[in-house]
């Protein structure tokens, strides 16, 4: 029978969760790393017992942790993140220059294929990868020094590359994106980059369809559908049909076109999931109720899920990294909060229980379907 | 020997119970102390001071008999009660968060 483990990144510590496949009982392990902040950990797709780990801490710096054995036992890589070259500078809050300055990992993109293979996207914004298990990093210079870097601004958390999807049909294709300086896409495994932009509006910018500045929040992909590429970004949701060439909104009726999550139902590529957020300061649930959106239809058309989620009186955040999916049928839907409740679904999202109610905030949720 | 204590965090991350000993030759001073501590415990790498700049982080402090020595060069010598091993060289986590 088939299991689930849940890989739970918080603000003091990670959690391992795991489950039968009936998704109804579970078990919570943790905290590992207990006090450090987890930002994301996640395990290589060619290896489910090889999980990645981001260990950070305003004190002691930046930590990478490895397991070999599905998060039993961790050991601690390599964290030496050197940017090749003259790292230059990039704009600051207030439009003034600054040099590039290495803060945090904020997101670990395992291989599809080799799991000692793994990407890293950073604060200040660049991509490492290691080939060796994460004891070593190269920075992969050519997004950086594409030509704009020295124009990107931060977001309110940080001039960070917080999204890293790899395309399972075309091996030198990758998307990232950057808060705020949008989105990018490289066709030659790294090398050579471009912004992915058009048809994005924002207006806080002076130029409102200018080709960098735009807050993406996140992007996700369905692997059977490569060229489709769904964005949630500062305001509103977006969609691609031609591999990020092209962006049209999809925000339809949502109670507000903010947020921060988007993600891809396991087996219906049309459909897809998004946490509406109030903003722009406030940051939580509109109305004080928690409710997952779904479209059946690729976007423009959403649904409030709610059934098992608090529907009053909740002023929870749901962050960048924090949603993802099984693959078991009915596809299973977690999320995690602020608040520190991991929320799932076994059911494609029409009914909701919570896993945990009282970890640290969460920053990250992955998720592992298992043999 | 030389003894060094660890902040609790570093002490799990390097999986360390209670004081390091280290053995130096040479000169003891801040900077040979961490040499050795981080060529002992390489996961410690990153933790204390910056990789690249060798720059002490900025939430942790070097003490010495009772002296705050964070802010000496780091090839300013220890104390001699640091170097015969008589107190130890203590590395500390500030104390901030509230």
């Amino acid at each position: 029978m088939s299991a689930i483990r849940v890989l739970v990144g918080t603000r003091k510590g990670a959690f391992v969760l795991t489950s039968d496949g009936k998704r109804e009982r579970w078990d919570v392990a943790g905290p590992h790393f207990g006090g450090w902040e987890i930002y994301h950990v996640k395990g290589s797709p060619a290896d489910p017992n090889r999980l990645y780990a981001s260990q950070s801490s305003g004190w002691f710096g930046q930590v990478i942790q490895r397991s070999d054995d599905g998060g039993k036992t961790w050991e601690p890589v390599g964290n030496k993140f050197e940017y090749q070259g003259d790292t230059g500078t990039h704009k600051w809050y207030d439009g003034t220059d600054r040099p590039w300055e290495f803060t945090r990992v904020w997101h670990l993109e395992p291989s599809l294929t080799d799991p000692d293979a793994v990407y890293a996207g950073v604060q200040d914004a660049a991509l490492f990868r290691s080939t060796d298990g994460g004891q070593t990093w190269q920075e992969l210079p050519g997004l950086r020094g594409h030509g704009t870097g020295s124009s990107w601004q931060p977001g309110a958390g940080g001039l960070c590359l917080h999204t890293i999807i790899l395309d399972p049909t075309h091996a030198e294709r990758m998307f990232i994106a950057i808060s705020s300086a949008g989105a990018f896409r490289t066709d030659d495994g790294g090398k050579t980059w471009r912004p992915i932009t058009r048809g994005l509006r924002s207006e806080f910018m002076p130029d409102p369809t200018a080709e960098i500045g735009h807050c993406v929040h996140r992007m996700a992909m369905h692997p059977s559908r490569p060229g489709v590429l769904f964005m949630q970004k500062h305001w509103d949701v977006m969609r691609s049909d031609d591999g990020g060439d092209n962006w049209h909104e999809v925000s339809g009726n949502l109670p507000t076109d903010f947020g921060f999550t988007i993600d891809v139902h396991a087996h219906d590529p049309e459909t897809i999931y998004v946490v509406p957020i109030k903003s722009d300061s406030e940051h939580y649930p509109p109305d004080g109720k928690l409710r997952v959106y779904r479209s059946r239809k690729g976007g423009d058309e959403w649904e409030a899920l709610t059934k098992g989620l608090p529907q009053s009186d909740c002023y929870v955040n749901v962050l960048r990294d924090a949603m993802a999916v099984d693959s078991l049928d009915p596809c299973g839907v977690y999320f995690g909060t602020t608040g520190g409740q991991v929320y799932a679904s076994a059911d494609a999202g029409d009914s909701w229980q919570p896993i945990v109610r009282d970890l640290p905030s969460v920053l990250s949720v992955e998720v592992q379907t298992l043999p | 020997m030389i003894r060094v204590v660890l902040p609790a965090h570093l002490r799990t991350l390097a999986h360390i119970n209670g004081e390091v000993q280290l053995q130096i030759n040479g000169q003891v001073t801040q900077g040979t102390v961490l040499d050795a501590l981080e060529a002992s415990y390489p996961m410690l790498r990153g933790t204390m001071r910056d990789q690249l700049t060798r720059k002490r982080r900025a939430f942790v402090r070097f003490f010495a008999c009772e002296q705050d020595v964070s802010h000496d060069p780091p090839d300013t010598p220890l104390p001699e009660a640091i170097a015969a091993g008589k107190e130890p060289f203590l590395i500390v986590g500030a104390i901030a968060g509230g």
